[in-house]
């Protein structure tokens, strides 16, 4: 656990860019080092999208990720882009919908409905940036529940407080079963 | 000591030149520098300055030079096409020595290029650019942390020197977020411009007293009545063809900054009472480098970094006597050569010098460049 590099990849527009700077301010609510980029298209939306967090105990040289540890990924674009570069240690979120593409090296795979949960659970699709975000911590153990909604908060609009710790619960929730079932 | 906060490049840049005490921002926002003048509208008012968007990057600077000219501490935002649209109102605060902050994110070009990708292709611009014989200061930051800090030196230099000074940040910089402790105010230094206290009309604009670094500036407003123009002139401010004139107002350009080299070169090192070969590097590209070494090092290898955070006036003396105890120098930049030839200039045949360079909007990997260290 000593060295993190997570990638979060999806469409422009899904958040998957603050999902990643929520990550890392949660990380150094813990401590811990970090180091947060990004690289997107010149249009803003619809493009695809890749933000990177490194979390580490050490400082950090270089910034970008270059093994990553952890990959999710919200289209099936975004997926097919980036999964068949991860190798066989790292662990895959995806969004149920989204079918694993052949050759993917990576042994486990953790398939749950971010974008449905966020949609008809929280009642807003824009949540899924934060539902992924309750997943992700749940499955990494980046920080406990409370540092990780006080990163959340940080760095939401005023007013939407209610909706997006909900999607926080929901995500850590559906994480949570997933461990359960697949006891770890 | 502050809190740790997290925080992008860009956003310390803004946070920085407010500590610094810039009130003025203008600029013409482009990518990958726009969140400089994004948080520059948001925070400025809160700080009692202000902030406009001009028209284009020409008129940017254009007032930003007005405003320091009327006394306020200001600074303008662009990147490579902008930079290069602001580079004769650079020469003018130059020749007139007006201080002034001039940050370019540098993104892949030329022209509109790449641009959300990294580069350090403007380094040559940034010395250059600007037509004519002329002195420069260029600073590059290659943490956030470094950003804010070398920010408020920037416009230290710009107030002590009169003059422009050049904050070469890049993508990589820029836009990357990091936990970076905020000083409190009292640790900061802060430099403002030698200024007149009251109006004299016999009083000449350009005359230096003696032991003066720089002649001492008069606020526009304040009742002082003076001539400012980018012609070649004398103490009274009026323009000149005299050759003799001419001659001391540009020995006196150049002299004010290089007779004060050494307290104006700042460079970083590491590793180097053992090195055999030195990566030479400034800005992000020393994130990858430091990765790189500290590979290097774990291999058995004798590696050590020279860094300057200050790249102009380019730290030649300090250089060429490393040249003399290494047996390679390896440059890593994210151009196609550029502060290579600087290197090259200075070190001579002191020693090797090889070249780790992109410019095809990629990232140099550590392993790229320690690819070329173990390349003996």
């Amino acid at each position: 656990m000593n060295r993190q590099e997570l990638r979060l990849a999806g469409s422009g527009g899904q958040g998957v860019i603050l999902a990643s700077v929520i990550l890392a301010e949660a990380a150094l609510i813990s401590g811990r080092f970090t180091a947060q980029s990004q690289s997107y298209g010149p249009e803003a939306r619809g493009g695809s999208c890749k933000a990177e967090t490194l979390i580490s105990d050490q400082p950090i040289g270089f910034t970008k990720v270059q093994n990553p540890t952890f990959l999710m990924a919200l289209t099936q674009k975004s997926l097919d882009k980036y999964g068949p570069g991860v190798d066989e240690n790292c662990l895959v979120l995806i969004d149920s919908a989204l079918t694993a593409p052949e050759g993917m090296k990576a042994k486990t795979v953790v398939s749950l409905p971010i974008l449905d949960t966020a949609r008809n659970t929280v009642g807003r699709l824009q949540t899924a940036n934060i539902v992924a975000v309750g997943c992700i911590n749940e499955l990494l153990g980046i920080t406990d529940h409370e540092s990780m909604s006080k990163a959340v908060l940080m760095h939401i609009p005023k007013g939407t407080d209610k909706l997006n710790m909900k999607a926080l619960e929901e995500g850590t929730k559906l994480a949570k079963a997933w461990l359960e079932e697949n006891k770890r | 000591m502050g809190d740790v906060v997290l925080m992008q490049g860009n956003e310390a840049c803004v946070e920085g030149a407010l500590a610094a005490g810039m009130r003025l921002y203008a600029g013409y926002p482009i990518t990958p520098s726009t969140e400089i003048a994004e948080l520059s509208a948001l925070r400025l008012p809160q700080e009692g300055g202000k902030f406009i968007q001009m028209e284009d990057e020409i008129a940017s600077i254009a007032c930003a030079i007005g405003a320091s000219v009327a006394g306020v501490k200001s600074m303008t935002a662009t990147s490579g096409p902008g930079f290069s649209l602001k580079q004769e109102n650079l020469g003018y605060a130059v020749l007139a020595e007006i201080p002034l902050v001039v940050v370019d994110v540098q993104r892949m070009g030329p022209s509109t290029g790449m641009p959300t990708s990294p580069s350090q292709g403007d380094m040559m611009m940034a010395r250059w650019g600007t037509h004519g014989d002329h002195p420069i200061i260029a600073i590059c930051p290659s943490s956030v942390k470094e950003t804010y800090d070398l920010t408020i030196r920037a416009f230290n230099l710009s107030e002590k020197y009169r003059t422009p000074v050049l904050l070469m940040m890049d993508e990589l910089v820029g836009h990357l977020r990091e936990g970076m402790e905020l000083p409190d105010k009292e640790d900061i230094t802060i430099v403002d411009r030698p200024t007149v206290k009251y109006p004299d009309p016999k009083r000449l604009p350009y005359h230096m007293k003696k032991g003066q670094l720089v002649p001492e500036m008069a606020p526009f407003g304040m009742g002082q009545r003076y001539n400012i123009t980018g012609l070649i002139h004398d103490e009274s401010g009026f323009p000149t063809n005299s050759i003799e004139e001419a001659e001391k107002m540009m020995n006196r350009l150049m002299h004010k900054i290089s007779d004060n080299y050494e307290k104006i070169k700042d460079y970083v090192t590491e590793n180097l009472e053992d090195a055999d070969v030195v990566i030479f590097c400034y800005g992000g590209t020393a994130r990858a480098a430091q990765t790189a070494m500290e590979m290097a090092r774990e291999k058995g290898l004798k590696v050590g970094i020279f860094r300057p955070r200050t790249v102009w006036p380019f730290p030649e003396k300090e250089l060429e006597e490393l040249s003399r105890k290494v047996k390679r120098i390896v440059v890593a930049e994210h151009n196609y050569g550029q502060m290579l030839l600087e290197v090259q200039r200075v070190v001579k045949n002191n020693c090797i010098v090889g070249f780790v360079g992109k410019w095809n909007g990629g990232v140099i990997t550590p392993q790229e460049i320690l690819a070329k260290i173990e390349e003996a």
